[in-house]
């Protein structure tokens, strides 16, 4: 920052130095009557600050009205929180394929573990559209800091909570809601996928403990969680859920390398050989594979949700590019071609914010069906991935570079579209809903 | 230690200002309000200096029912209650007067507003808050320092800085530098909802001011390029059209 300005500073004939407060960046100038340059120089800088990240969210359709005051207030605060945290940093992580440990921290400070777990269990007691915007503004920032958030809260405290013993509840979930313990969610194997049903990974009564053997694969947060919730089916052939601490012997979490998508989120196994689990760390509460699809319903919400913020970015990059970009003799947003595509894009979102949000209503009065949170997850993960193709195109050259998030968010929702139940996988659900009839199998 | 923190409502940096009323007052539609920033930052310092020392941080908003969401936002922030005096603000002498009303006998040792709001930039709030009090003013403060019954305060001035001892009470205006304003959390907007928050009915005050009309500044003129080897066009331009020589 300093060098930037030494040049000038030299031309103009003034002294300057710098300082850190808190790790902002603060230029002092030292000359009499110095304010032109200054406020030059103050401006320079603002400008440079505000190109990182200067999204504003869409509502078309007032949509804000059908929030209350705190709704607004906690994605305001949260998008605050994005615009402080995460975006700076974000390309530069996922460019490297390294997740950024150290928001971790932040995300709990903030509330996002969690925040509709309750308050006595250290969650935050909210409301599931507060907890749709976070997930909607943590994922405009990244689809995988988002995913990092995804799994602490519905993958790892929501089980917890609501299949644990009180015991599993007190032990866990105010540690994980402070991000003290970081937690992975170990359903998929390496043969089963979105036919979790046939899974292998098998837990055996030996006593005083059970014995888990098995594997799980492509689990977000594995190389550095601290638990793991896993999935496992007992001697009868039941799925049962359990807690499985790192330390444990026989318990390995090899990191999966070379991923396009997610990129600032850490994939990896989860192996088993011959893993001693106290009988106390299964969950009593549940049995089959309701277990697992109940944590999912409430993630794939989450989803939902989230993939209206990565859409949002998208539309928000391309919609400033297309007025700034001149080709031609004129902006390219005075083209048809690329209104079609804006106006396209911003008729999306607004279906997708209220399909969201009427899903919140009925997730909040407990009404949503596995089948309607389906149909969501799969629409508005879908839009999200088309805009940002167009989004793409809209920014020319640039859009495959890393100075806009348009690359990042797409390659990401390669990820989105897959993960909780892949874009075919809900719609065949949709489809034996309306139908009766299962084309499953 | 108690402290008064004095917030404004105003539109957002980013907002695009209209005017309605025949050109005489503001048109609110569709735009977003929030915390004078400069309010945020006194508030922030108000909630440090409580953390430390011990002690309660009021917020005081004079404004209409709909500056609610701003002071619910300083409650999740941190303040421990709120106040609103009941009243759209007309001007500053207006603000100071209902402020410095509600201020009288509650003994508070420090009261901080921002340097200026952002809307009007007026910057007269806390001198005149400070004199209907009788207390000392001390404005564009980038620094603020409490050490048992003295503070001290770091002033910007024109090339330099002025450090100020102050006995308490005292009332300051907050410029950046004092602190880094804080992003509310999940679980600060979640007890903001049961942290009081009283109106309470303005005192009649004169009007000083008289608002005659809003103009909107020139928009900016595009820019002429000029080759680099058409030395003459520059020169006839600067003549003719821009009249400088
Ligand atoms: C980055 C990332 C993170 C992940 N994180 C986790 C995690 O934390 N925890 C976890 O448990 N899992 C996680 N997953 C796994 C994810 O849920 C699975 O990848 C997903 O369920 C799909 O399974 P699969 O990859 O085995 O694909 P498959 O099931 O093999 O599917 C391959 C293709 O076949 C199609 N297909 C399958 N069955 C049918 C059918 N009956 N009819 C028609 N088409 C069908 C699918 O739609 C898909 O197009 C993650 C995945 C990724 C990529």
């Amino acid at each position: 920052m300093l060098l930037n300005y030494k040049g000038l500073a030299q031309k103009i004939g003034v002294f300057l130095y710098k300082t850190s407060n808190n790790s902002t960046e603060k230029i002092y100038l030292l000359y009499p009557n110095f304010s032109k340059y200054k406020t030059l120089l103050l401006r320079h800088k603002k400008n440079k600050e505000m190109a990182t990240d200067r999204f504003q969210g869409v509502d078309y359709f007032q949509i804000d009205e059908l929030l209350t005051e705190e709704h607004i207030l906690v994605r305001n605060s949260v998008r605050d929180w994005v615009k402080r945290e995460v975006s700076p940093i974000i390309e530069d992580y996922a460019q490297r394929a390294e997740f950024p440990k150290q928001i971790i921290k932040g995300l709990a400070d903030i509330g996002a573990f969690g925040p509709y777990i309750p308050a006595e269990y250290g969650g935050g007691g909210m409301d599931q559209i507060s907890y749709g915007l976070i997930m909607q503004e943590i994922e405009r920032g990244d689809s995988g800091v988002r995913s990092t958030a995804s799994v602490q809260s519905s993958l790892v405290m929501y089980p917890i909570y609501t299949y644990g013993s009180e015991e599993q509840r007190k032990k866990y979930l105010p540690g994980l809601a402070k991000g003290d313990l970081m937690g992975c969610f170990g359903l998929t194997e390496p043969d089963h996928g979105s036919n979790p049903s046939g899974m292998l990974s098998n837990i055996k009564d030996a006593g005083s403990h059970y014995i888990l053997n098995g594997s799980k694969m492509w689990i977000s947060n594995a190389p550095f969680a601290d638990i793991a919730v896993v999935w496992a089916k007992d001697e009868a052939g039941d799925i049962r859920g359990m807690v499985i601490e790192r330390g444990m012997e026989g318990f390995t979490t090899p990191e999966t390398h070379g991923k396009w998508s997610l990129r600032a989120s850490a994939t990896g196994e989860l192996v088993f050989d011959n893993v001693k689990v106290p009988k106390e760390n299964i969950f009593p509460n549940v049995k089959g594979l309701k277990g697992p699809l109940g944590c999912l319903n409430s993630a794939r919400y989450g989803i939902a949700w989230g993939a209206i913020g990565a859409a949002m970015d998208c539309y928000d990059s391309a919609l400033r590019y297309s007025k700034e970009r001149v080709q031609f003799g004129k902006p390219i947003g005075g083209f048809q071609l690329t209104q079609k595509k804006l106006a396209e894009m911003v008729t999306e979102i607004t279906k997708a914010q209220l399909l969201a949000w009427r899903l919140g209503v009925l997730k909040n009065e407990n009404r949503a069906s596995a089948q309607q949170i389906s149909m969501a997850k799969r629409n508005n993960v879908n839009m999200a991935l088309q805009i940002a193709r167009e989004a793409r195109q809209i920014h020319g050259g640039m859009g495959i570079t890393g100075e806009y998030p348009i690359m990042r968010h797409m390659m990401n929702l390669e990820s989105v579209i897959t993960y909780e139940g892949t874009h075919d996988i809900h719609l065949l659900i949709t489809g034996m809903d309306v139908t009766g009839i299962n084309a499953f199998n | 230690m108690n402290i008064l923190v004095c917030i404004s409502n105003v539109p957002d940096t980013t907002s695009k200002i209209n005017f309605n009323d025949d050109n005489k007052g503001l048109n609110t539609a569709g735009l977003q309000f929030i915390i004078n920033p400069y309010d945020e930052i006194a508030l922030t310092r108000a909630l440090e200096l409580t953390e430390k020392a011990g002690g309660t941080v009021t917020v005081i908003n004079v404004g209409d029912a709909s500056t609610e969401p701003t002071i619910r936002k300083a409650l999740a922030i941190g303040a421990t209650d709120a106040v609103r005096i009941n009243a759209a603000p007309r001007d500053a002498f207006f603000v100071a007067s209902q402020i410095a009303h509600f201020a009288k006998g509650k003994n508070y040792d420090l009261i901080l507003c921002g340097r200026e709001s952002i809307d009007y930039n007026g910057a007269q709030v806390t001198a005149m808050i400070a004199e209907l009090l009788d207390l000392p003013a001390i404005t564009i403060v980038k620094m603020l320092e409490i050490n048992g019954n003295t503070a001290t305060l770091e002033r910007e001035i024109e090339g330099g800085k002025e450090i100020v001892d102050c006995p308490l009470p005292l009332v300051a205006g907050a410029s950046e530098g004092m602190a880094e304003p804080r992003i509310p959390n999940m679980r600060g907007i979640m007890s903001a909802r049961t942290k009081p928050l009283v109106a309470v009915e303005p005192i009649a005050i004169d009007q000083l001011t008289e608002i005659v009309g809003y103009d909107k500044p020139k928009p900016r003129s595009t820019v002429n390029l000029i080759s680099s080897d058409d030395v003459d066009k520059l020169v006839q331009l600067l003549h003719t059209e821009a009249k400088v020589i």
